[in-house]
């Protein structure tokens, strides 16, 4: 293996964040899920961001057809994908002309001449070709023709010119794995796997994965052209894999359902990034799972309803456009008191927005977002491990509480993936649910009387299984009177009904909300929810080693918010709320507890930067780097993005 | 689905005691007793049977019945009865809607509901109008209905509820009318039928758009106007004067006059009358486009030509996904490419 020849080149960083950019054709993000999976296996601790076009097919070499991937990995704590890489692979001028300004000066790009042709360069709005002038200049720059080395590799397997550059990933994922140290056979396993029926496509990739690793290692190639090592990263023993949030948030689901002894009923209608759910689910029939793709949003979650009727755990999941359209359904699932799980991945809004890129600008739509009083518990995810958590929450929540809850992911989350400490869902509580098989009331003869709306202890109405003998019963959506669920719209009533659906909701168990880093006063508190967990987490660390009395909160739950939290918030100085949003949660927060929460929020599609997120923590620390002179930041700032939008 | 136990009830076991807030003299009476007086019939049991509706005046009807009942949102119901059969394939449905409720802003879930074969009864109460909202024109209103919403008259082509049903892919349609004695017979046939079954039931709304199927319902001269469809038997109305015949030549219904035969009965096979087959989707086509006026109106059971249900297809599909397989929770978590980080503590807790 490589390792033998490193030994003049070996560097020894702690962590290393390269971006993967090509045509969408190029399959970027095959190439970079493939690096991460051999990166997990070598033991260093990762994050990922995929970053690709709306369209399915953009015209070749254009501008809006980069497709990138980008993975941050190390031998300490990983928590971002990386603000800006340290390695630029770009498969054509498009790819450059869109990456290369969020490379770090000093950055190698990797570049396939190949494919900078005239056409190409035109495409991209190159004027002149940068691999041969000096636009580069400050970086450090590897240029050869992969194509052509790729059609080379794969000539014994006879495959036409165009087959053949189809390798060209493959290729470049062989030279990264040599870059890095990373193993090989993991990727042939999968490669055979993948091409099972077709083992001559099979054995072209392998070789042109071969041949690019070989590559690297018989480097006749001086210059920047060297092998790193990054050791492994200490983590608690066990057993771990990668996973994506989307994966996260179904086996949630499927370990929700066991965990309350109930049937899955999914409903889902296609929507990026929300699909995927579906997709997973779909493959999961012997977990009791029944899937189905409702002719729109509306049907999916009427059909999750109609199932949470008849006694399984419905669920329903879509992103900003499709959870608009549930609107009306949710509040008939809070007045019928049945549970529900709707899992909302968010993306770009209003509208149809930004389909393929990330924000949290539905919380508001979640918290408040229904026609009269519908209070509904929310439960956010904060990173793809922590999906899997947060949606056995919010089953928890639905079956215990008989309501409808809203677990807020995100198209970053979705997407993502990151090594996870496999659970053992032994070491979980259940939570069966309870139907109620006789009647539960006494009427004024005092005879035996059945009252649907008969609360417990909790606030939760009874789940009565439509085929119970004699529990025969009406719900629906119009009020319905205390205990006995008929026709109701006297006032009193009313006022009542009200009052004990806010109540049971705000009723809702939620564990007290912890520090996640630093302490339990002082300064500055920046707190987050969601997606954010990662640059807020880091960006707190960074300031921390510089002194900086500052705490990171991470907030779960965000309806019902954590009983302690409004104490907690006034124990320090002030309150930071960066969001991907124009300040959403801060309002929540400023309304449930009067504190002076100040914004931080961001809007362009891409996630937070560490660096944007030290440089607003800060503003409120004299004498530190990065201060601009304890200023506090104004409302809405927005913080330019310095990666351009791909 | 397990064969259902046939259950001894009366009329009265399936009223409530609700207090019914129809408009006095409201067609959805006389359709509420003709199927209180059918369930005891089929020998139905109300603790597995389920009512789901979703807004209108007509979609009222579930908290009028003493069975499971679900009165859900606007036009929404065939969804939501969609995801109650999946989860229990043992319930026996009925779904109540009307002409705005099913063909307005729930046009959609009907036709999925249809064209998946979910397997329920759908009665659609057809009052051609809005009657919950008070009166505005509905998409089955004629052309030309005066409503506070087109005080000039809508202007609008109506839709046809069983051409609707039928081109969405229903395998069952039958019509009635609210007072109609053969209602009963028609409802039965729908409840035999194994899927979506689809049912238009014309329904007098005496306050907004009183009696305008008096053309064809009322009493006097009904003979003339209806033509109740039996399978198996001519397509014979007026007294059995009058037929249907198919033109050859330009493929479509004809009605033709039946004299008497020697023996006194209908000599409809000299007039070349059609024998009513309810497996024959073309001549349903034909029946559900049939504009009344020059032709009778047709009732009964127009199509029923079963096919396997959604439900089933969907238990089945589970069944073979889970063939073999091992539904074990740690198994799935811990899939794919692993690695184990070893360490002390390496004793699960
Ligand atoms: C989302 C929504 N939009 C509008 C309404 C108001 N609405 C209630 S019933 C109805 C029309 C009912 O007409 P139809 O289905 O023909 O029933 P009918 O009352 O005639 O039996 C309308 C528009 C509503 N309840 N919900
Ligand atoms: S408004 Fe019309 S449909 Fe509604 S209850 Fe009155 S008569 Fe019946
Ligand atoms: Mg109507």
């Amino acid at each position: 293996m490589a390792t033998q020849a490193k030994a003049p080149l070996t560097e020894n960083p702690e962590a290393v964040v390269v971006r993967f950019a090509g045509d969408s054709g190029d399959g970027m993000q095959l190439t970079g899920g493939q690096f991460t999976l051999s990166t997990a296996l070598a033991g260093n601790d990762l994050a990922t961001f995929p970053d690709f076009p709306a369209e399915i097919r953009a015209p070749q070499g254009t501008l809006f057809g980069v497709s990138a991937f980008q993975i941050n990995f190390g031998s300490r704590e990983i928590n971002t994908a990386g603000d800006a890489p340290d390695v630029l692979v770009a498969m054509n001028p498009a790819a450059l002309k869109t990456n290369i300004a969020a490379l770090k000066p000093g950055g190698l790009v990797i570049a396939d001449t190949g494919a900078f042709t005239k056409r190409n360069l035109d495409k991209a709005h190159y004027s002149a070709n940068p691999l041969e002038d000096d636009s580069l200049a400050k970086y450090d720059v590897l240029a050869f023709d992969i194509s052509e080395k790729t059609i080379e590799a794969v000539k014994p397997f006879g495959l036409g010119n165009k087959d053949a550059l189809r390798s060209k990933n493959m290729w470049t994922l062989g030279l990264a794995l040599w870059m890095f140290d990373r193993p090989r056979e993991p990727i042939h396993d999968w490669l055979k796997a993948k091409f099972k029926s077709k083992p001559d496509i099979a054995d072209a990739n392998i070789a042109a994965l071969d041949a690019g690793h070989a590559y690297g290692e018989t480097a006749e190639l001086a210059g920047p052209m060297k092998q790193y090592t990054i050791e492994p990263v200490e983590s608690d023993p066990g057993l771990y894999r990668t996973i994506t949030g989307a994966e996260a948030v179904s086996l949630g689901l499927v370990a929700g359902a066991q965990l309350a002894e109930l049937p899955m009923f999914f409903g889902g209608y296609p929507i990026t990034p929300a699909s995927a759910i579906l997709h997973h689910l779909a493959r999961l029939k012997e977990f009791g799972v029944t899937t189905f793709q409702a002719e729109d949003e509306i049907a999916a979650i009427c059909a999750a309803i109609g199932a949470s009727y008849a006694g399984s755990l419905g669920v329903t999941s879509s992103s900003g456009p499709g959870i608009a359209l549930k609107g009306e359904a949710m509040g008939l699932a809070i007045m019928t008191e049945l549970p529900l799980v709707i899992v909302n991945s968010q993306r770009g809004g209003p509208s149809t927005g930004l389909p393929t890129k990330t924000e949290q600008s539905d919380l508001y739509q979640a918290v408040y977002g229904r026609n009269g009083d519908a209070p509904m518990p929310v439960v956010s995810c904060s990173s793809p491990g922590d999906a899997f958590e947060a949606a056995i929450e919010a089953c928890r929540i639905a079956v215990e509480y008989m309501t409808p809850v809203m677990l807020l992911t995100d198209g970053y989350i979705a997407n993502a993936a990151e090594p996870w400490k496999v659970p053992d869902p032994a070491n979980y509580t259940p939570f069966p649910a309870k139907f109620l098989e006789q009647k539960n009331g006494t009427d004024s003869a005092g005879g035996e009387t059945l009252l649907p709306y008969k609360r417990d202890e909790k606030g939760a109405r009874p789940w009565i299984k439509p085929g119970t003998p004699d529990l025969m019963h009406r719900i629906g959506g119009i009020e319905k009177a205390v205990d006995t669920g008929h026709i109701d719209y006297a006032p009193d009533n009313h006022q009542a009904m009200t009052d004990a659906r806010r109540d049971k909701v705000l009723g809702v168990a939620v564990p007290d909300q912890e520090v996640c880093l630093g302490d339990t006063s002082g300064k500055l508190a920046v707190v987050g929810w969601g997606s954010t967990f990662g640059p807020i987490h880091q960006a707190v660390r960074r300031a921390r080693a510089k002194g900086v009395d500052v705490s990171h909160i991470h907030v779960r739950y965000i309806w019902p918010l954590p009983g302690n939290l409004g104490d907690l918030l006034k124990s320090f100085d002030h309150v930071l709320v960066p969001e991907m949003n124009t300040g959403q949660f801060k309002t929540v927060l400023r309304d449930q507890f009067l504190v002076d929460a100040q914004p931080l929020t961001k809007t362009s599609g891409q996630p937070f930067q560490i660096a944007e997120l030290e440089e607003a923590i800060g503003k409120f620390f004299d004498g530190i780097e990065g201060n601009e002179g304890g200023e506090v930041p104004v409302n809405d700032q927005q913080l330019p993005s310095p990666e351009a939008d791909g | 689905m397990n064969a259902p136990v046939k259950i001894e009830t009366t009329l009265k076991d399936w009223e409530t005691d609700q207090e019914v807030r129809w408009c006095p003299g409201c067609g959805d009476y006389a359709i509420l007793k003709a199927v209180q007086r059918t369930l005891p019939q089929l020998g139905a049991d109300p603790s597995n049977t389920c009512f789901i509706s979703g807004i209108g005046c007509s979609s009222r009807f579930p908290y009028y019945m003493e069975t499971y009942g679900f009165h859900t949102i606007h036009g929404r119901a065939p969804a939501v009865a969609t995801g109650v059969k999946l989860a229990n394939p043992d319930l026996d449905i009925w779904l109540v809607t009307g002409d705005g409720d099913g063909l307005s802003i729930g046009g959609n879930h009907l036709m999925h509901v249809l064209r998946r074969n979910v397997n329920m009864q759908i009665m659609l109460f057809n009052n051609e109008i809005y009657g919950l909202t008070k009166g505005q024109a509905s998409p089955t209103s004629r052309e030309g209905t005066k409503s506070p919403s087109t005080p000039l008259g809508s202007y609008d082509h109506p839709a046809r509820p069983a051409a609707f049903a039928l081109g969405s892919g229903a395998r069952f349609v039958g019509r009635g009318f609210d007072v109609s004695k053969n209602l009963p017979d028609v409802l039965k046939a729908a409840h035999a039928h194994q899927g979506a079954a689809f049912i238009e039931i014309f329904q007098n709304c005496i306050v907004y758009n009183k009696d305008v199927f008096d053309d064809f319902a009322a009493p006097k001269g009904a003979e003339d106007r209806q033509l109740w469809l039996e399978n198996g038997k001519p397509m014979l109305f007026a007294k059995d004067t009058k037929g249907l015949t198919l033109n050859r030549e330009k493929l479509c219904l004809e009605v033709v006059d039946v004299a008497a035969g020697e023996d006194g009965s209908p000599d409809w096979e000299a007039a070349d009358v059609i024998v009513h087959d309810v497996t024959n989707r073309t001549v349903a086509h034909m029946l559900v486009e049939m504009p009344f006026g020059p032709f009778p109106m047709a009732l009964g059971v127009l199509y029923d030509d079963p096919r396997p249900t959604f439900e089933s297809a969907v238990v089945e599909e589970r069944a073979r996904a889970s063939a073999g397989k091992d539904a074990n929770l740690a198994k799935l978590l811990g899939k794919g490419q692993t690695w184990t980080v070893s360490g002390t503590a390496q004793d699960p807790v």
